[in-house]
């Protein structure tokens, strides 16, 4: 969404000749005088602090402190993770911060150093037209929001989590922290002891969303931990596709992005969600993204990471009803001092159900990039199928990549299949290019953008180009 | 499998010099509770013949086993393992051979060494024309005292890293029952030499630990079987390897285990590849409550090649536990590593595999695949095909599937006139063949069929 291309230069940074790139794009840091601040550091008080500064209701910070509880409770994964998990030190974190404002309805209330950034980030105001809504996430607060009318005459529910705590309780309370417990892991128990922000969004019955819903997350203070909270409800037969799409300003200490994501598709319904993100490469990107997917319904990730000292994330899906279907489209390029680690999970849990995985991973200098899975298939189902395909491309000799799926499968009416490849870029494809005029740079872009390709066209149009550019950007100066 | 004992042409001893089977199978009742420091003493104390370096070795493994936690659930090495049946309680050692030796399909070989309840009880010399060039079969503890160096140079070089190093330590701690194959440089040697491990009586264990050593061009075929006397005794095992060949041998090892229906299992082998060294491992699993077996290969030298097989029926309850990992650490090397499950019943399977590939080894060529074929609606199979890719310039897949019997192929089969269990067995029979064809052997090739045949027979 964000095509620099027709934005009108903001002042005179310097455009990319070659790739069209923006380079300075994401590289600035604007001051924001921030209302409410939790302090760095963790405690009780951290948490009833951010609960009463949201006016929450007793039973959500009755939820938040027992979260906080199973947070200190539950040990680093190291044993099967990296050990730079370590270096996250959670006392320096600031967890809250907030400008106290209400969401903005329309794009003339929002501030001018907001609008600044935003533009500087290429969300042009005109595009505002061609989307359905833009929840565009402001460190916790959402800055702004707007729906367009035909989305919400049609009784769909599109605002950020805080909201939708506070005027729809009852469909927020009932599906809330059921796809992702709070103990499923260490960081959703630190998402759900101190989340903000965030979407929630609910789709009725029979609703096909025609245009995508939109939310545009940054991180901007310095140390600060984002750790919104989304919620998407598609209800039975409905349709609705969420993009969010990330970029951070460079920092020089570490930071911390932390999100809990829950997606239910009821009976029949649909759900695509698609994420494109550039983390600086000095956050912490550990995100929960789990989806339950109810009879005949079709839950379709689409996660392509780029930056970040260190991601993990495996989108998950539970395949609750008969013939519901999971996807996973997954790509991600590592750089000097980056680790990708990312994968997928597929929990079968009714028969006839169908899962595919396909991940694609780049790794640019000393970058290394990790495939972890889990396709799991238990016992007296019948007629599950799942299809993963792993293929890593390593670009320089000291490139790294792993993989480490886990199959399991009861039953002898499944057919369960798991691939993996690792390759680098012909040496014969270079020359060829070259051949043609191009610089070895150039064939290598395209090489690698060849690579992707068949998952890049999967992306809506807007996205697609803007991923081809971030991975000519990220393919700079890793050749010669 | 004829049961000779004649006397060592290189040591001139035979093997009854050394272990005098018992006429009758009565055990004595141990005096011991079970595997603790006492009989840990005791067992030193029967060795104190053997060179005290070997000693000194095995007191370190006892600390070790003892200083080693037992496996925990949270244990990557471990995950989907059953756990909580790890338990090594209630075992002896057996006090004496037994006679009960059970018959295995007999196929042409060079020499053979039988050992029942740790001792060696029978085995067939090697040519006079072989032993003039160097080549030594024999027991163990022969070894040690003949061939001392080479036993050191070799044993245990190279650590268990995959996850069995406590029940390792347990085998260094109480190894008796062993072998030792070294083929010199140069020397080829056609025809397989056997070994076969027995262990009869309830509540007792084992610790066999085979090396093997190619010199330079050297060429040999070790067969291994591991086997219980009764079908439902109680056993415990432990089981080592060293397979070592040097630059430019062709090593091909065949081990085949068919222990009780309440054997608790373990097996783990180093496979050292030198440069051009070209190794086939097949390791065909069938007994056993719960089996674990981990094979390490590395491939130290430049043109090394790994081969690396496994068969698996999995019946009953029976839990297979499989784990491998292939270290290339040169570059221009390449293995393969094909593992093949058959579940029936509620059987599980896990497998689990890494190819590393190190910074250097550019040009590495690996391969990787698990396929599991599903005869029951309870069976499970777990599956962990890792890769870990540190250089760029390399080959690298892996691949694995979980599948039934496709019904097109019963159902071609049955067209042409043959009935649905012979068709069904055809098609099983079929699976393995991808993985028994690599034989060249044909006379083993056909034995271990044979083998696997008597499994389905029930």
């Amino acid at each position: 969404m964000a095509d620099t291309d027709t934005l009108p230069p903001a002042d005179d940074t310097a455009v990319n000749p070659v790739g069209g790139i923006d380079q300075a794009v994401g590289n600035f840091q604007y001051d924001v005088n921030y209302e409410f601040d939790a302090g760095t550091g963790l405690t009780e008080d951290t948490v009833r602090y951010i609960s009463s500064v949201k006016k929450e209701a007793p039973w959500i910070l009755e939820f938040r402190l027992k979260a906080l509880q199973t947070f200190l409770d539950k040990p680093m994964p190291t044993h099967w993770a990296t050990k730079d998990l370590e270096n996250i030190d959670f006392s320096k974190i600031r967890y809250y911060l907030s400008q106290g404002q209400k969401p903005k309805r329309t794009w003339d209330e929002v501030p001018d150093d907001i609008k600044q950034t935003f533009e500087r980030l290429g969300i042009p105001e005109q595009e505002r037209k061609f989307l359905a809504g833009v929840e565009a996430q402001f460190d916790s607060e959402a800055a702004y929001s707007n729906i367009k009318d035909i989305v919400a005459k049609q009784g769909v529910i599109f605002c950020n989590s805080t909201e939708a705590l506070r005027e729809h309780p009852e469909i927020f309370k009932k599906f809330f922290g059921k796809v992702i417990p709070t103990g499923d892991n260490k960081f959703s128990a630190l998402n759900s002891a101190v989340f903000s922000g965030g979407s929630f969004i609910y789709v009725p019955p029979g609703v096909k969303v025609a245009q995508p819903l939109q939310a545009y997350f940054r991180i901007n203070a310095e140390n600060f931990g984002q750790f919104e909270r989304t919620l998407i409800i598609a209800d039975e037969g409905s349709e609705v596709v969420y993009m969010e799409g990330c970029t951070a300003p460079k920092f020089s200490t570490s930071t911390l992005h932390s999100a809990v994501v829950e997606l239910v598709a009821l009976k029949g319904a649909k759900i695509q969600y698609i994420t494109v993100q550039n983390w600086a490469n000095n956050v912490f990107n550990l995100v929960t993204k789990r989806g339950v997917a109810h009879e005949d319904a079709e839950i379709k990730w689409i996660d392509c990471n780029i930056g970040s000292r260190l991601t993990m994330k495996y989108p998950g899906v539970v395949l609750k009803g008969k013939r519901a279907r999971g996807e996973v489209i997954s790509i991600a390029l590592a750089n000097d001092g980056q680790h990708q680690d990312t994968g997928a999970k597929m929990i079968h849990a009714a028969d006839d159900t169908t899962s595919v995985i396909v991940a694609k991973s780049i790794s640019v200098g000393q970058g290394r990039s990790t495939y972890r899975g889990q396709v799991h298939i238990p016992k007296h189902l019948k007629g599950c199928k799942n299809n993963t395909e792993c293929d890593a491309l390593l670009i320089n000799t000291n490139s790294r990549t792993d993989t480490y799926p886990a199959i399991t499968v009861r039953g002898d009416t499944h057919a369960v299949q798991h691939e993996a490849s690792v390759s680098k870029v012909s040496e014969e494809q270079i020359f060829y290019m070259q051949q043609r005029g191009l610089t070895e740079a150039q064939a290598m872009s395209l090489a690698v953008n060849g690579f992707v390709n068949d998952l890049v066209r999967q992306f809506p149009m807007e996205y697609s180009v803007e991923l081809k550019r971030l991975i000519d950007l990220e393919m700079e100066g890793s050749v010669g | 499998m004829t049961s000779v004992s004649e006397p060592c042409e290189r040591c001139g001893k035979s093997a009854s010099d050394f272990h005098q089977p018992m006429s009758a199978p009565a055990l004595s009742a141990s005096p011991f509770t079970g595997l603790d420091s006492a009989r840990f003493a005791q067992h030193l104390s029967q060795r104190g013949h053997l060179p005290s370096w070997w000693l000194e070795t095995k007191k370190a493994a006892w600390n070790q086993f003892n200083a080693l936690p037992m496996p925990a659930r949270t244990d990557e090495t471990w995950r989907f393992s059953s756990i909580g049946s790890l338990d090594l309680a209630g075992f002896n050692l057996p006090e004496d051979a037994s006679v009960h030796i059970p018959h295995l399909s007999a196929f042409p070989h060079t020499a053979e060494i039988i050992f029942s309840n740790r001792q060696a009880v029978g085995r067939s010399t090697v040519p006079a024309e072989l032993a003039a060039q160097g080549v030594i079969f024999c027991p163990l503890d022969e070894a040690l005292h003949h061939h001392g160096e080479l036993i050191k140079t070799y044993f245990q070089k190279l650590p268990a890293n995959l996850g069995s190093e406590k029940f390792v330590a347990l085998n260094t701690a109480f190894t008796g029952a062993g072998a030792f194959l070294y083929v010199p440089k140069g020397v080829e040697v056609a025809l397989p030499f056997v070994l076969q491990h027995t262990l009869s009586g309830a509540n007792l264990a084992t610790f066999p630990h085979t090396i093997v050593v190619l010199g330079e061009q050297a060429k040999a075929t070790l067969v291994e079987f591991f086997v219980s006397g009764e079908r439902d005794a109680h056993q415990l095992v432990s089981g080592v390897n060293d397979l070592h060949a040097g630059t430019g041998a062709q090593l091909t090892y065949v081990g085949a285990q068919n222990w009780s229906r309440d054997t608790l299992a373990f097996q783990t082998n180093s496979i050292v590849a030198e440069r051009d060294a070209r190794v086939l491992s097949l390791n065909v699993h069938l007994g056993g409550r719960q089996a674990r077996h981990e094979s390490h290969s590395r491939l130290l030298g430049t043109g090394a090649h790994s081969e690396m097989l496994a068969l698996t029926v999995a019946n009953a309850t029976q839990e297979f536990d499989q784990r491998t990992l292939q270290t290339h650490a040169s570059p221009h090397t390449s293995s393969n590593l094909l593992y093949k499950n058959v579940l029936l019943d509620t059987a599980k399977t896990i497998f689990s595999g890494l190819i590393i590939v190190e910074p250097d080894a550019q040009k590495t060529d690996a391969y990787q695949s698990n396929r599991n074929l599903m005869l029951s609606d309870t069976a499970e199979a777990n599956s962990l095909p890792g890769l870990e890719i540190e250089a760029n310039d390399v080959r690298c897949t892996h691949g694995s599937t979980t599948s039934r019997i496709e019904p097109e192929q019963q159902f071609y089969l049955q067209a042409r006139g043959i009935d649905p269990t012979k068709a069904h067995e055809l098609l099983v029979f079929g699976f393995f063949e991808e993985v028994l064809g690599k034989l060249e052997n044909e006379d083993l090739h056909a034995a271990l069929i044979e083998l696997i045949k008597s499994k389905f027979k029930k």
